[in-house]
Order: structure tokens, then C-alpha cells, then sequence
């Protein structure tokens, strides 16, 4: 058998194998520069006149400035001529010069004396006579990204992450109390809360990639997202039990294991939730109410439920937790919230976002994925009845504390 | 993202702040008063004698372009400080009846100008210029106007006056006559008699109409009354935009095509000199334009056909296709502006200043100095 592969591999008189894999590529690259050098044989001129893609990424306003960070989209340069803002014309300069190459940015500052409250109509018209248009629906201030700033973005995420979250756990001792046969109701409550979240972030990242350049992929970021978070924790989870292939537990993960898991994808949930919170409160559309901060708790106070829940189900309540593993897991849970906070109040980039939400999503995705199975009842049915009424009232309670956070 | 950013601020609007967050959250607002410092530069400006028009001050004395970049005229092939007061009065010969014949040649041409700093709009115009050669004539002469097409598209002259019909530049009247619709490569000669006297206009007449009228194809069309009027520094405004990006509605206004280009270079006049200004609506989209003046008056006499003036008023509404001759004296000198008193218009370009004698007869770095004062730059008037 050995000898005949190695025949295969280097057979005589043939080229070896990287060699064959190779050539393509020779050849690719070879087509690519003659078709280059030659300016694309055959293609004549482009039909109609040049495509401007224009985003706009991030809006600053500062006193008697308005920042306007554009990103070229299209498969052209564009050129920036004028600024107006509510049918106006009025002076700015450009930090990059007028001109933006492919995927290219510049920053215009714009000189307009906005009035805090006011809806604005900015309109940037290109050399060729088109037009960018941009939208400020209630002028505020930018923030200063200065350490007071930072601070209160951290005392944002803690307020509505970490400490919600570190509340949801204390429910732990309660858990304990119930009997066996609400096991798989309760996980199931958890599967229904992750279901929502995994919805909920979904349709956030949609909505914001759809302000996003095309160029770097838009609403495709989410999916993607998605898809690399939920292949990446497969991947450490087969290489973890792996690993432990000896323990003969192994095959059972623990209750400690899906806690765990619960908690990074309820963090990577709320790294996008401080994310919106952070960028909404940096364009000055988010007022920090008490009712906010208190909604927010109260939304996700269920998810510290929702990581407990499986150190009560799958190890019965018998293995006490040390305090510092319940910590660890609530602050893996609540913490991506500070962090979140952080970067969308800093430098908001909408397909960064995107992509962040999406990463959420296949996160969850992929803890559902590990903790359903703990729903099955004594016949190994996954949709039971405790199953089905647990999951309900998990999705029930998300979308009714959600009313909180969202009108 | 921001409607859900609008929602929750207007939930929470009226909510009680946090206290932990209070403090902060108010010395983010405190600043927030964001016009107030660009404010505080202030309505100032009007009046640097001898500098480069009035932008480059600090703060807002008005919209205008930014700075730094400027339209090529050389490259456009016309300057509106010139077209200002170019009446193009053709070529005239006696003809054995006596009558005057009056006679010009207006070439169609397709051409790129530069509409504001840095903007490029694919123009159709007459004989290269945007409005098109202010034709003038004398009540009760013959006039002809030889009109050739070489743009690519098909277009005519249809002036406002009083002719037969197969001269009426209307498609599908008159082509058995080789009228009415001039195909690309055609010419023909529009033949009628200068009348009424009074300010007229003439444009393009080719279906889809507002396409090719906003692209550029309108002049002004003077003719005078027999005994003339009195001696005046004569001016003709053509007001217009431009929709650059084709949707229907204009990007750039301004007369004689080239937004805020008098205030970058006032128009000068004489004191107590009578100015007489030959005002054209040619906008498209939008139904009416108008015309105002700051810090004077002006006799108003509605399409020029009457020599006794309508009104004094220092603003005239004008709808599409409307136009009125406008006298009046500057008994101050000092910089006026005049625009649009449609603000929107005014403040996408259609605005300029006339510039009335040397201002005080400050020298420059006086003139420079009375600007930064708070209430400086009213130009000076003493």
C-alpha cells in the first residue's frame, strides 16, 4: 500500500506534486498581467459614465463642525466638490484630499452652526454632479473620547452587563430547590432565550449592514459572522473533547462546560448590545435614562438565568460552584458589554459592527446547538411538552422585558 | 439603526437621568449648544474692499462654496463678469425697403462646464455659453437668426415674441418649411419682426422640455422701444440651475449659471448712477425664482413692455419663463447684496453683491481691520 502511494505521489518522469499544483497559479497570474499590460483586449471603453459609491461611515458634530468620515463603495474614484447641509453650501475641508480612491475614505469638516435638537440634510455633490447624501435626524454633541468618557461607557456596560447579568445568577440557590422534573423545562427556558437573542442580534446586524459599504460585504458580514463563530466553537469544542478522549465522562459535556459556553455566547451578544448603546449614545441619539438602564437590567438579568440554568440541570445541584468560577462566568457574559461600549462610542465602523452582531449570532447558534440536547425527555423526544412550554416562556420573557429597551 | 435611535431617544427624552451618569452626561450637553461658537463669528463681513470677495471671513456671513477652489472660466469659455453686460446686437444691414435687417448666427453646441468649483455637468448650449448670447434689437426691425445644430440631440429656438407659426421653433410646426424641429447637422433661419418691445427670452423647445431647457439652452431676448430708454449701466441676469445629479429637482442656482460667482467678484457700479438690470427667469423644476436687493429700492417694469414702471419695490417674484426690467440708483457706496429671496436658492448660489465706488475710501488693511470688529464689514457706507 505504501509503495503504491509513493508511486502515485512521485511518479517517474512526471513533475512532482507541488509542481502540478502550481502551474495554475503560474498561469493565472501570468493571464492576469498580459490581460493587464494589454488594458483588457477586446473590452473596448467602459459603457456609461463613471459609478460613485459613496458611504457615509460615521458622522462627528462638534461645535460648529460637522465630520463627515466618507468611504468610497464603488469601483471607481470620486471626486468631492461641495458640501451642503440643509440646502445650503457651505465651506469644509477635506483630511484626505477631494479626491477617494477605491475603497478609500476621507474625512470632510464641514464649518455649519448646528443647533443641538435639529434634524439635518447634508448633501455632498461629487465632480460629476451627483450626490452623497447623509442624515443627521437630532444634533448632539460628539462626545470626547477622553478617560471620563471611557469611564462612563464602563459604568454604561457595567450597569446594563455586568451587573444584570451577575443578578440573573443569583438564582442559582433557587434552582438548586427545584425537583428533577423541571430540568429539561429549565434548559429549555434557556434555549428559548438564546433563540430570541440569536433573532434579535440577527436582525440588529441586518439593519446596520445595510448602512454599510457593499464593498466589504454588507449584510453578507452578518452571515459570515455568524458562520465563523459558530465553525470556530465547534472546532476548540472537538479539540477540547479530543483531548479528553481518555475521561470516559468526556462524552457528556458538564454542567460547568455548557455554563461556560452560555456565558461567551451571551457575551458576544452583549459586546453588540454595548455596541449599539456606545455608538447611539456617541451621536447623542441615546438620552441615558434611569428607564433604559433599568430595561436593560431587567432583559438581562434572564440571561444570568440562563447561564446557571445548566449547572442546575445536567450536574442536579450537587457540585457546588466555587464563588470565583461564578464570577468568571458573569463577567464573560456582562464584560463584552464595557468593551462593546467602548469601541461603538470610539469609533463606530458599521461593517466592523456587522460583523460583530454576526459573530454573536453564531455564537448563540452554536450553544443552542450543545445545550438542546439536555431537553430530552425520558423517551429522548426533543420537543416534549416541558420542552416546547419552557422554550416558549423563555422567548416570552426576552420579548416582554424587551419592551423595555425597545418602543 | 437610526430609527430605532430616534425612538428611544424620543421614550426617553423626558425620562430622569441616572445619577451616576447625570454628571457627566450634562457637561457632555452643557457644550451642546453647538451653532454658538461659529455663531459668535457672527453676521460680519460684506465690505473688505479690494480683497477676494467675501468669503475666507470667520464664522457665517452666508452659504457659499468652499474655499480655496474657484470655476475655470477660461475653460467654460464664458465668465458671468462678462456676459454681465455683453448685448450681442448681431449684424445689421438697410434693406431697399428701408427696415433695419438684424442678423445673428446661434450655433447648438454640447459642452462640459464647470458649474460650481469642482463640478463638471455635460451642458447643451447656445454657441458655447450658459445663458446663451443676450440678443438685441430695436422695435420694429427685421430680424434673423440663423440657427445651426451641431449638438447631438435635436433643438430649436423658440422666442417669445410675436411671429408667424413656422418660426415658432415648435417641433412639428413648420417642418414643411424646414421648421420646427432642427435634427443634428440641420440648421435654419428664423425670420420675424422685433415685436413688442420689452425683455423677452428665447429657449430650446424640443420635447422632453424641462431636460432641455435646464441643460442649458435659454438667453435673453432684448428689444428696445424705438426711442430707446434712458442711459444706464445695462446688465442682463439670466436666472437658472443646474440639476447635476438628474433628479428633477436643481443642485446649483444662480444668474448667468455660475453660483456665488458675484460675490466672489462683485459687480461694480457707480454711485448714484442709474443701473439697469435686464432680469430673465429661466429656472426649471421649481415653479418661481426672485430677485431682491438689500438696502435699496428699484423701479419695476413687468416683461419691459411699458415705459412707465409698474411698482418701486425691492423684490420681484418671478414665475418660469417671467421676466422684468429693474432700474434703480446705489446713493450709498458700500457692498449690496442681492439674491434669490427664496432662501433655499440664495444659499445653493444664487447670490452676489454689487459693489458700489471704494467703500469709504478705506485703504485695504483699514478695510481689513473695520472687518474684525463685531459689527464691521457693512461695507462701509458713510
Amino acid at each position: 500500500m505504501e509503495a503504491a502511494a509513493q508511486a502515485e505521489r512521485a511518479p517517474r518522469g512526471r513533475l512532482p506534486a507541488w509542481a502540478l499544483g502550481l502551474i495554475p497559479l503560474g498561469l493565472i497570474a501570468l493571464a492576469i498581467a498580459a490581460f493587464a499590460l494589454l488594458g483588457g483586449p477586446g473590452l473596448g471603453e467602459r459603457t456609461g459614465p463613471p459609478v460613485e459609491e459613496v458611504s457615509v461611515e460615521r458622522t462627528v458634530l462638534r461645535p460648529g463642525t460637522i465630520e463627515l468620515t466618507l468611504r468610497n463603495d464603488g469601483p471607481d474614484p470620486v471626486g468631492i466638490a461641495q458640501v451642503a447641509v440643509n440646502d445650503a453650501y457651505v465651506p469644509f475641508t477635506a483630511s484626505e484630499g477631494l479626491e477617494i480612491g477605491r475603497l478609500g475614505s476621507t474625512r470632510l469638516d464641514v464649518s455649519y452652526p448646528w443647533i443641538e435638537g435639529e434634524a439635518y440634510a447634508i448633501s455632498v455633490l461629487t465632480s460629476s454632479g451627483g450626490t452623497i447624501e447623509a442624515e443627521i435626524p437630532v444634533a448632539a454633541e460628539t462626545p470626547e473620547a477622553d478617560l471620563g468618557f471611557y469611564g462612563l461607557m464602563a459604568l454604561l456596560g457595567i450597569y446594563v452587563g455586568v451587573i444584570p447579568v451577575s443578578l440573573g445568577m443569583l438564582w442559582l440557590p433557587f434552582l438548586r430547590r427545584l425537583g428533577r422534573r423541571w430540568i429539561g423545562g429549565l434548559i429549555a427556558f434557556t434555549v428559548g432565550l438564546l433563540a430570541f437573542l440569536a433573532i434579535d442580534t440577527a436582525i440588529e446586524g441586518l439593519e446596520i449592514a445595510a448602512g454599510a459599504p457593499g464593498a466589504f460585504g454588507g449584510a453578507n458580514l452578518v452571515f459570515l459572522g455568524a458562520l465563523v463563530a459558530y465553525l470556530g466553537l465547534a472546532g476548540v469544542d472537538a479539540y477540547l473533547s479530543r483531548r479528553d478522549e481518555r475521561r470516559p465522562q468526556a462524552a457528556i459535556p458538564s454542567g460547568a462546560y455548557l455554563a461556560l459556553l452560555v456565558a461567551v455566547g451571551i457575551g458576544l451578544h452583549n459586546l453588540g448590545e454595548g455596541l449599539a448603546i456606545g455608538s447611539a449614545y456617541a451621536t447623542g441619539a441615546l438620552a441615558l435614562g434611569a428607564f433604559l438602564v433599568i430595561g436593560f437590567a431587567i432583559h438581562n438579568t434572564t440571561e444570568g438565568l440562563a447561564i446557571v440554568a445548566p449547572l442546575r440541570g445536567v450536574d442536579g445541584g450537587t457540585e457546588r460552584p466555587a464563588a470565583a468560577r461564578l464570577v468568571g462566568l458573569g463577567l464573560v457574559a456582562g464584560a463584552p458589554a464595557i468593551l462593546g461600549a467602548w469601541i461603538g462610542a470610539a469609533s463606530f465602523n458599521p461593517s466592523m459592527a456587522a460583523l460583530l452582531f454576526g459573530v454573536g449570532v453564531g455564537a448563540i447558534g452554536r450553544v443552542i446547538v450543545q445545550i438542546a440536547p439536555q431537553m430530552r425527555d425520558g423517551s429522548g423526544r426533543l420537543l416534549n411538552p416541558t420542552a416546547v412550554g419552557g422554550m416558549l416562556c423563555g422567548i416570552a420573557v426576552l420579548y416582554a422585558t424587551g419592551l423595555l429597551v425597545s418602543v | 439603526m437610526s430609527e430605532r435611535r430616534i425612538s428611544r431617544r424620543g421614550l426617553l427624552g423626558a425620562a430622569a437621568t441616572v445619577p451616576a451618569a447625570a454628571g457627566l452626561h450634562a457637561l457632555v450637553t452643557g457644550r451642546g449648544f453647538g451653532g454658538e461658537p461659529a455663531l459668535a463669528g457672527g453676521p460680519n463681513g460684506h465690505g473688505e474692499p479690494g480683497a477676494a470677495g467675501h468669503q475666507g471671513h470667520d464664522g457665517f456671513a452666508h452659504a457659499t462654496f468652499a474655499p480655496g477652489r474657484s470655476v475655470d472660466h477660461r475653460a467654460n469659455g464664458f465668465d458671468p463678469s462678462e456676459l454681465l453686460r455683453d448685448f450681442d446686437y448681431g449684424k445689421t444691414r438697410r434693406l431697399a425697403s428701408g427696415r433695419v435687417l438684424r442678423e445673428w448666427q446661434i450655433v447648438a453646441q454640447d459642452k462640459e462646464i464647470e458649474v460650481a468649483p469642482g463640478v463638471k455637468y455635460e451642458a447643451w448650449t447656445y454657441n458655447g455659453r450658459v445663458p446663451g448670447p443676450t440678443l438685441r434689437a430695436r422695435e420694429g426691425e427685421k430680424l434673423r437668426v440663423r440657427f445651426v445644430n451641431a449638438s447631438e440631440h435635436p433643438h430649436t429656438m423658440h422666442f417669445h415674441g410675436i411671429h408667424a407659426a413656422q418660426m415658432d421653433g415648435m417641433p412639428g410646426i413648420g417642418e414643411a418649411s424646414g421648421g420646427g424641429q432642427v435634427e443634428p447637422g440641420k440648421s435654419f433661419a428664423y425670420e420675424f419682426d422685433a415685436d413688442p418691445f420689452g425683455l423677452h427670452l428665447y429657449h430650446c423647445h424640443v420635447a422632453p422640455l424641462a431636460a432641455h431647457i435646464s441643460r442649458g439652452l435659454y438667453g435673453a431676448f432684448v428689444i428696445d422701444p424705438k426711442r430707446g430708454r434712458p442711459d444706464a449701466d445695462e446688465m442682463v441676469m439670466v436666472m437658472s440651475g443646474f440639476d447635476t445629479n438628474f433628479d428633477l429637482s436643481n443642485e446649483v442656482y444662480a444668474v448667468n449659471a455660475i453660483g456665488f460667482h458675484y460675490v466672489n467678484e462683485p459687480i461694480r457700479v457707480k454711485r448714484d448712477e442709474l443701473v439697469r438690470i435686464y432680469l430673465v427667469n429661466a429656472l426649471e423644476f421649481d415653479p418661481i425664482n426672485s430677485f431682491h436687493v438689500h438696502a435699496n429700492f428699484f423701479q419695476h417694469y413687468p416683461t419691459g413692455t411699458s415705459l412707465e414702471p409698474s411698482e418701486l419695490t425691492d423684490t420681484v417674484v418671478q414665475g418660469q419663463g417671467q421676466r422684468g426690467i429693474l432700474e434703480m440708483k446705489f446713493p450709498f457706496d458700500g457692498d449690496y447684496m442681492f439674491h434669490a429671496h427664496v432662501s433655499e436658492f440664495a444659499e445653493l448660489g444664487w447670490t452676489g453683491f454689487f459693489r458700489v465706488g471704494n467703500p469709504s475710501g478705506m485703504t485695504a488693511a483699514a478695510a481689513a481691520a473695520y472687518c474684525k470688529l463685531p459689527w464691521g464689514g457693512n461695507g462701509g457706507a458713510a
